[in-house]
């Protein structure tokens, strides 16, 4: 059986979701539409069913891209997602706004479960609903407590989903109530004769509400939205955020590197030498690693991003920072894409979708890369430990962190500059929209978070790791084989040229070693490009790189150490950095000098060199012309960008 | 007396009177902004746009471009 999860947003859907269905549960998409699908598995009676949770609506009509998948589906007996049964969450310190929506999803004709959520908080506020009354207005429905939050009303909801399949199903206001998905008129008219008639029902199973709005308890909101307390207590969370990501991440993150870097070395040694151990060793080893080393940072943003939803605080940021979005073409609902975009542009540009303004939304997904994310962090850490001095500026900052924060700063005011480049090129008369709820706080679940995490996480590693793996398997087949008969004279050359000059053996093994890279496929394509790249400073085997982290930036940093690591002879491993700096030129010039170091960081701020943000954006806005507008823009910044800093720097 | 939500300081209770036709009317309606209804704005955002109108136990935020297409009426005359 197919159950729907559905229900306004903030009504602890989620933890009612988490409830029923605990850690079986899968995150995808809705058939054709990246709206995210998570489906779980509930077990009545020894059956398996499957629990589907719907994005949080407060009305069956849409009106922003992620909310359109209720109705599509709901409308359609023939989906594959249409539900037998309908599972609706309502905060029943809130009955009368979400009873709305249960009516409307009742009237369709569906079996349905009314679960009457986060019941203390009612209590709390003084409001009794008596259920028996309620019930008698739905007589086809089943109607239950819960507090899912704590975990409590499991066995009532399971117990509720077996009664209301065997009931009839029934209407309220009559199957023909509801209307068609774009006609405004007769949506006007349905939510004016639904609110009245809900009225009468709050009247009747309702018990002491303070009649007239009172002043809520909002003292915590007078700090939060405060005209300076508000900024800076934002900016206070995110410096926090962000240092607590830097400085705990890179504990896990040292131990990984380590581990796969000993684990190859040793497999180096241990393996029979072949083609197929050295595929285990250079290729899909350090791949894999290069996957798992991103999960502390991911794991630790999303579960601070979560910790800021769970609590109610994002829909705070939300509501101040709407006013300084506006002019620049964006909304209070882009500060959550793009802040997410910090840690991924994946997530931050499927988050856009809550913004229901056209030309809003495709601003922010065009923008969002800029933010600099985290698979730069790799990139620029390696490139400011090339290239920038470990002293301190004043003898507090720095100036490798001073250099770290500039970056970020130089993708967010291009993010913003855009973003209000693009205000005035898009057209547009549709309405901006904010109308967004502010949830009470609450104390974040652990468990809700965890999950939460847990979830992201998982579609990290699978999703994106496939693709870096891929890659990183395709690279070293490429640094490996080249050319047939090219790369083995190259190599008998330099050997016969090494015996002349009289080189130790281990000399002339790195000369091969160099000169079969060199001749290689990849070496190749490298020499091609070399003349485009020679402007920003760059030679071939960074042409390389740079051409392989175009499936992702991280991919920079592998390329590098495989292109060093393929032509590694000596048995004991340097750091990346030491072998890097110690690289030189022809005339005896670091091939990393600041200039080149810095052209490069620059070019990385602004390079779209992500293949996955791309596809997504394709998704997303349902066509390649945005992607294909991003890359270009983008690449121009940064071929624009990293040509000034080296001819400046140089 | 009749004003527009989005002229009402913080504070004051009003009751909602009538919502302007347009777009935003059916969202507006489906958010429980209805007539009769009575609101107060709990605060405002730094710079006074967007506001936090309290309506029936929930906070909603509002752009006072949103607020103005609202015709609201003070309780206390």
């Amino acid at each position: 059986m197919k159950i729907a999860l559905l229900g306004n947003p903030n009504t602890g859907k989620s933890s009612v979701f988490n409830m029923l269905t605990g850690l079986r549960q899968s995150v995808g998409n809705f058939p054709g539409v990246t709206v995210d699908r998570k489906e779980g598995v509930l077990t009545i009676d020894e059956v398996s069913h499957q629990l589907i949770d719907f994005p949080g609506t407060y009305s069956i009509y849409p009106r922003s891209q992620d909310e359109q998948i209720v109705y599509d589906v709901l409308s359609n007996p023939e989906h594959s997602d249409f539900p037998d049964l309908a599972v609706v969450v309502v905060d029943a310190s809130n009955l009368k706004r979400n009873l709305f929506l249960f009516t409307q999803i009742y009237d369709l004709g569906l079996p349905c479960v009314l679960v009457l959520n986060m019941s203390d908080l009612a209590n709390k506020k003084g409001i009794n609903i008596d259920s028996t009354l309620l019930k008698s207005e739905f007589a086809r429905a089943e109607i239950v407590e819960a507090t899912a939050r704590v975990g409590l009303g499991k066995g009532r909801i399971v117990e509720a989903i077996k009664n209301a399949k065997s009931q009839e199903v029934g209407a309220y206001l009559g199957k023909n109530s509801l209307c068609a998905i774009n006609d405004a008129k007769c949506h006007e008219e349905e939510a004016e004769r639904r609110f009245s008639a809900i009225d009468s029902i709050i009247e009747k199973v309702i018990s002491h509400v303070a009649t007239s709005p009172t002043q809520m308890k909002n003292r915590l909101d007078k700090v939060l939205t405060h005209s300076f307390w508000g900024y800076f207590i934002f900016a206070a969370i995110l410096l926090l955020v962000f240092q607590s990501i830097f400085s705990f991440a890179a504990i896990p993150m040292d131990f990984i590197d380590g581990s796969f870097g000993q684990l190859s070395a040793w497999l180096k040694v241990n393996l029979p030498i072949g083609v197929f151990s050295d595929l285990i060793s250079q290729g899909i080893v350090p791949g894999i690693g290069g996957v798992i080393i991103f999960v502390p940072q991911i794991a630790l943003l999303f579960f601070f991003m979560a910790l800021l939803e769970e609590s109610g605080y994002l829909a705070r940021a939300v509501f101040i920072l709407d006013r300084i979005m506006r002019p620049l073409g964006l909304n209070g609902r882009s500060a959550v894409p793009l802040l997410s975009s910090v840690a991924c542009a994946i997530p931050g540009v499927m988050a856009a979708r809550t913004i229901a303004n056209r030309k809003e939304r495709l601003i922010t997904i065009l923008v969002a890369p800029l933010m600099s994310c985290s698979a730069r962090i790799p990139v620029y850490t390696l490139l400011i430990a090339l290239v920038i001095p470990s002293e301190n500026f004043l003898g507090v900052f720095n100036y490798q962190g001073l250099v770290l924060f500039g970056l970020y700063f130089l993708g967010l005011f291009f993010a913003l500059l855009v973003a209000f480049v693009l205000k005035l090129i898009i057209k547009s008369n549709e309405p901006s929209l904010l109308l967004l709820e502010l949830p009470t706080y609450k104390i974040p679940r652990w468990k809700n978070v965890s999950i939460s995490v847990f979830e992201k996480v998982k579609v990290f590693v699978l999703d994106a790791g496939k693709m870096i793996l891929a890659i990183s398997i395709l690279l070293w087949a490429l640094a490996t084989f080249g050319p047939s008969g090219k790369m083995d004279a190259a190599e008998q050359k330099a050997r016969r040229e090494g015996e002349k000059s009289h080189l130790s053996a281990l000399q002339v093994e790195k000369n091969v070693a160099s000169t079969r890279l060199e001749n290689s496929y990849i070496g190749h394509v490298g020499r091609f490009v070399e003349p485009a790249i020679q402007p920003l400073g760059y030679d071939w085997k960074i042409g390389i790189s740079l051409l392989t982290s175009f499936v992702a930036r991280e991919v920079f940093v592998g390329s590098l150490a495989t292109i060093y690591a393929v032509q590694d002879t000596d048995v004991d491993h340097h750091r990346l950095v030491d072998r890097l700096k110690a690289e030189e030129k022809a005339d005896g010039t670091p091939v990393f000098s600041f200039a080149v170091g810095l052209s490069l960081m620059v070019y990385y701020v602004f390079a779209m060199q992500c293949m996955t943000t791309l596809v997504v954006v394709r998704q997303e806005t349902k066509s390649w012309r945005i992607p294909i507008v991003q890359l270009l823009y983008m690449g121009v910044l940064a071929y624009l960008g990293a040509f000034i800093v080296f001819q400046l720097f140089k | 007396m009749k004003l527009r939500l989005s002229d009402i300081k913080v504070g004051v209770p009003v009751r909602i009177v009538e919502i302007d036709k347009g777009d935003l009317r059916a969202k507006l309606l489906e958010m429980g902004l209805l007539k009769e209804r009575e609101v107060i704005i709990a605060f405002k955002a730094p710079l006074g746009d967007p506001i936090a109108v309290e309506i029936e136990g929930s906070l909603l935020a509002l752009r006072l471009e949103e607020a103005s297409c609202i015709t609201v009426e003070t309780l206390v005359d």
